[in-house]
């Protein structure tokens, strides 16, 4: 018996240790190959993707002159597990922050996705080349801590705000939308800087290297067969002329509005201003998010951009339009007249100025008579043919869209907006469907009611009459460098529906209004010696004082430039508008001004008042 | 009587051969596991394969002698070498290097030695001796005294050297007892004790009090066949502790559960002994020592856990049994050794293709962490290898033991076999995650002169003992 149980026991002692054994095994063999993801931590633990960003694409204006160029910036990144005891004072003063932000910073880093002690994290970023210079020095007393290379933003002239947009580091949106971006990324946020990150922005590369578990870089991955090497961004010039922007932003400063021009010939913006502007410099680096913020509280909004996203009446110089379309429709000549005695008479009445009597095309254009285009705008809705006022209407606007109205001209920057072209539709809803006809709708006719456009696109209705009859679409970049050229649907010309016939009246309208002596509405507007074509506007505004509007084109023969300026709370488009577009003009075919006085007068307007009054 | 020389061929050449293999593969782990481009010389001796080479040259020498030396001299002077070693710790203990927050290490010269790797096969000796002893009984209360100070000696004077893991080594030697006479009752209480201590580290005390309480009543019921004396019991007691509860609370005085259901058992006590002695019923006295037992080792693990271990102890125990997971702190040893074993998948990534371990993410890799090597550059197949190796040397280890006329080899026997096994398991244990790291190494593998010496002084001593079996 006794025997029996010693033999049993050798027995049981063999058995548990195979049975602990066994759990052993068991479990190596969940581990080893039931387990995916230990494989996966091992090669997370043991490479290490270092990026290696690119200096993002420079941007020069039409004549050369750099506008954005890159600043080298420092992003000071911290090891957790490397940080040994340091004097946080001593680290404080170097980097010109109080104290207590160390302590801060070291809670900050753990908040961001993917931390960890063992890895690079961003202490502090964008710190300048001075403050770097002195704690490049002094960084061994500061063990943890290391020193990134970034590029920021800068600009030599400090202009074209809206135009260039910003840079900014990529949000967890971004990130989960485009696999491209990774923490710690820049992209355009606004502007060009957005409409071409792909060419600006270059491509990444990543050196790979093998790293221990104090992050120490034991050298590169397979000798570097899986780097990639960064690919500088492209350049990018622009149709901009550097001196136009920053003299436009000069005339407009104090005034609110919005100045675009444009090279008729190739759709090239030459300028585009918004106003109130702001200094490129305030959305770079650290400050941006305060500074963005502080701009977007700001009454004025300077961050809006006008240019493409404030839509106003297009006012008087909508005459144009309605001219063209009443000629091309066949109910209006250039030798029809009209008899204006202070207004059009029927129905409630369309008021007018004092101007001569009868009118013929060209002069109701120069004097930018009322009654006449009333008579036009009629004659096209209830032209017999149409049968109908819907029908009517609806051949106007489709005229009207010809011009780019009502629609997106695809200029390559964000946020453009389409303006509003009323439908059949919508006043069938305003009214009542058969409730309306061309006389309910008639403010129209001299550019107000329910029409709304973008400076752009009065800016791109001076081109359209200075190629007497075709557009391209406006577009800011005229080139980048080392591609084949820019997007074909810039070098595609847009025809309006309008023969291009019928432009020299209007032409010749635009320029008496200038030139033409007595009862030229924009006589202010013209130059010595080259013969500028405009036509004023004031667009109703409903809020407060009406606003400036002028658009124009010049020289007569040889258009290089057309424009539109508005300037909001200003009154007739001849006061504020006309001068400021001449100016501009001036500026740029003669690279000098002749008219100082008229100039200072320009400068020193202040109309910001008039808009806090209206509040 | 055989003489010295003809024993050669006696010796058990499959354990020598095991052994021989274990060690070098120790050594070509520990070679993959410090290798670097920079040193890649084989003969390195400022690295640590190359010292390691030196380490089993002796090892060699020191198994020579062990075999050369008459065996009557390891029965004679089993109690010489024990009160050497113990003389050695706390020698240790009193002037030790500081090495890792222990006072393990004795400094001779420019070499130190950890006096706890060779304490292991003297207590091995003076066990086997002790129990060698014509008709002894290791139940009677005197005996189990012997056993108890020979053991408990070295393991307390180790754990004051603050290296929980070698004390706890001592624990696997009941195995020894076990196969001695220790019956089965007792193993099974030993596993019980285990689990209580497992249960008062993760759940609350007034919990495992509940559940010692509830035990007991259980073994009453089944052994005592008194289910309804023990429902009346139960129910007795439960009232008493919701009756406490809520008095106290009435008076707006808090206590915590722990005491009231301390409270209750205090009160129950004795009211069960008095039954107990009026009834004669003679169970309900030992169930009731049982319950004292387990309420006071309950009571002593929980106030050790919280006031005596370190912080760190603590932190990886809770790391073990999934009450913390923090794989960036305490368990980032852990952590790090799984992803490196993990990731050698079936055949491994290849020798000196591990990344994991080659790049320093293991902690102590050429010492507790030998087995990551394996794992990650040898892979399962790899690992089972080494597992089988170890295992058929126990079981080897076993067979020769059994087939010992002397008891005196025979406890020894089981001693090496005791103190192998819970070297194995909790050092891969622990690099898998199954046990707490408590930093023993993995025998014949670990980088470490000492660790590998006490080793082989441990297996040798055996083969020499069975050599002269037939003498
Ligand atoms: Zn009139």
């Amino acid at each position: 018996m006794q025997l029996n149980i010693t033999t049993d026991k050798k027995y049981i002692i063999s058995g548990i240790i195979l049975i602990f054994f066994i759990v052993l095994i068991i479990k190596l063999f969940m581990l080893q190959i039931v387990e995916q993801s230990y494989k996966l931590s091992a090669s997370n633990n043991v490479l290490r993707y270092i990026p290696q960003y690119p200096a993002r694409g420079l941007i020069y204006d039409r004549k050369g002159n750099l506008i954005v160029y890159n600043q080298a910036a420092y992003d000071l990144m911290v090891v957790k597990n490397q940080v040994k005891a340091f004097d946080t004072t001593e680290l404080a003063k170097i980097l010109e922050i109080p104290p207590e932000q160390i302590k801060d910073g070291f809670i900050q880093i753990k908040k961001v996705k993917g931390y960890s002690p063992y890895k690079p994290s961003i202490f502090i970023k964008q710190i300048s080349s001075k403050i770097y210079a002195v704690l490049q020095e002094k960084l061994y007393q500061f063990p943890g801590f290391e020193v990134h290379p970034r590029t920021l933003r800068s600009y030599p002239h400090k202009i074209a705000g809206h135009l260039l947009g910003y840079v900014g580091e990529v949000d967890d949106e971004i990130i989960s939308k485009n696999p491209y971006y990774q923490l710690g990324d820049y992209i355009g946020i606004n502007g060009l800087e957005k409409s071409y990150e792909k060419e600006l922005r270059g491509v990444k590369g990543v050196s790979i290297y093998m790293v221990d578990v104090h992050n120490r870089i034991k050298g590169s991955y397979e000798n570097g067969l899986y780097d990639s090497t960064a690919v500088v961004g492209k350049d990018i010039i622009c149709g901009i002329d550097a001196n136009l922007q920053e003299y436009g932003e000069k005339l407009m400063a104090n005034k609110i509005g919005s100045i675009v021009a444009i090279e008729p010939k190739t759709g090239e913006v030459l300028a585009m201003v918004s106003s109130p502007s702001y200094d490129p410099e305030l959305l770079v680096g650290r400050d941006r998010t305060t500074n963005y913020r502080l701009l977007q509280n700001d009454t004025l909004k300077p961050i809006f951009n006008r240019a493409l996203m404030a839509l106003y009446p297009p006012g008087s110089t909508f005459k144009i339009v309605n001219g063209l379309v009443g000629m091309q429709e066949g109910v209006v000549y250039p030798t029809t007249r009209y008899g204006c005695a202070g207004g059009y008479p029927i129905g409630r009445g369309v008021g007018c100025h004092n101007h001569p009597s009868p009118l013929s095309f060209t002069q109701a254009i120069q004097m930018s008579c009322n009654t006449y285009f009333c008579y036009v705008f009629r004659s096209i809705i209830d032209k017999p043919i149409f049968g109908s006022v819907e029908n009517g209407f609806s051949d106007w606007k489709k005229h009207v869209e010809s011009f780019g109205f009502g629609k997106k001209l695809g200029i390559d920057l964000p946020n453009e907006l389409r303006g509003i072209v009323p439908s059949v539709n919508f006043y069938d809803r305003y009214f009542r469907k058969g409730g309306w006809n061309s006389l309910t709708i008639i403010s129209l006719s001299i550019g107000q009611g329910e029409l709304g456009t973008t400076p752009l696109q009065m800016a791109n209705l001076a081109a359209v009459i200075a190629n007497r009859g075709y557009y391209y679409s406006p577009h800011v970049v005229k080139e980048v460098k080392g591609t084949d050229g820019i997007d074909p649907k810039f070098t595609e010309k847009h025809y309006t529906t309008i023969d291009s016939t019928y432009f020299n009246y209007v032409v010749e309208g635009m320029d008496m209004a200038v030139n033409g002596g007595f009862g030229g509405t924009a006589l202010i507007a013209a130059l010595p010696k080259i013969r500028v074509c405009g036509k004023t506007g004031t667009a109703q505004n409903p809020h407060g004082a009406d606003h400036s509007v002028f658009i124009a084109f010049a020289p007569k023969d040889d258009p290089k430039i057309a424009i539109a300026v508005y300037v909001e709370n200003a009154g007739f488009g001849a006061t504020w508008a006309a001068p400021i577009a001449s100016l501009m003009i001036e500026k740029y075919l003669t690279d000098s001004i002749a008219r100082p006085d008229l100039e200072k007068l320009m400068f020193e307007g202040k109309l910001l008042d008039r808009h806090a009054n209206k509040k | 009587m055989q003489t010295r020389n003809s024993s050669w061929r006696g010796f058990d050449w499959i354990t020598i051969f095991i052994y021989l293999a274990l060690v070098f593969m120790g050594w070509l782990n520990i070679y993959a596991a410090v290798y670097s481009d920079a040193h890649s010389s084989i003969l390195d001796f400022t690295q640590r394969y190359g010292m390691q080479l030196i380490w089993i040259v002796f090892a060699l020498i020191l198994a020579l002698f062990v075999l050369l030396i008459d065996r009557r001299v390891y029965f004679v002077f089993a109690y010489l070498f024990y009160a050497l070693a113990i003389v050695l710790l706390i020698v240790a203990l009193l002037f030790g290097k500081v090495v890792n927050g222990a006072h393990s290490w004795l400094q001779i010269g420019s070499a130190g030695i950890q006096p706890a790797e060779f304490a292991k096969f003297a207590t091995a000796l003076a066990i086997a001796k002790l129990t060698n002893v014509y008709n002894f009984k290791i139940l009677q209360p005197k005996s189990l005294l012997q056993i108890g100070f020979i053991l408990f000696l070295p393991a307390i004077i180790i754990l004051l050297q603050n290296d929980t893991g070698s004390a706890m080594v001592y624990a696997a030697l009941i195995l020894v007892l076990y196969r001695e006479g220790l019956p089965n009752w007792i193993m099974l209480y030993f596993v019980l004790i285990v689990i209580l201590f497992i249960l008062v580290i993760i759940f609350s005390n007034a919990t495992v009090l509940i559940f010692v309480f509830g035990l007991t009543m259980l073994l009453f019921a089944i052994f005592g066949n008194r289910l309804k004396e023990m429902l009346i019991y139960t129910l007795a007691s439960t009232i008493i502790g919701i009756v406490l509860y809520y008095s106290i609370r009435y008076t707006g005085y808090s206590l915590s559960t722990t005491y009231i259901v301390l409270i209750a058992i205090t009160i129950g006590i004795p009211v069960a002994l008095i039954y107990a002695f009026f009834r004669r019923i003679r169970l309900i006295y030992y169930l009731s020592l049982f319950l004292i037992m387990n309420t006071a080792f309950t009571l002593s693990v929980d106030y050790i856990y919280h006031n005596v271990l370190a912080t760190h102890q603590q932190k990886r125990i809770n790391d073990l049994l999934g009450i913390e997971d923090d794989t960036q702190g305490w368990g980032y040893n852990v952590n790090q050794s799984k992803i490196a074993i993990g990731s050698g998948g079936f055949f491994g990534k290849g020798y000196l293709q591990g990344t994991q371990t080659k790049y320093n993410f293991v902690p102590e890799q050429s010492t507790d962490f030998i087995f990551c090597t394996v794992g990650e550059e040898w892979g399962f197949i790899g690992s089972l290898v080494v597992i089988s190796l170890f295992l058929i040397l126990l079981l080897r280890l076993i067979m020769i033991a059994e087939r010992q006329r002397e008891a005196f080899s025979r406890i020894y026997g089981y001693g090496v076999v005791s103190i192998i096994f819970f070297h194995v398991f909790v050092n891969i244990g622990m690099t898998i995650g199954l046990f707490p790291v408590i930093g023993i190494p993995l025998p014949f593998f670990s980088y470490g002169g000492s660790s590998l010496w006490a080793f082989t002084i441990l297996l040798f001593i055996f083969i020499k003992l069975d050599s002269s079996r037939l003498g």
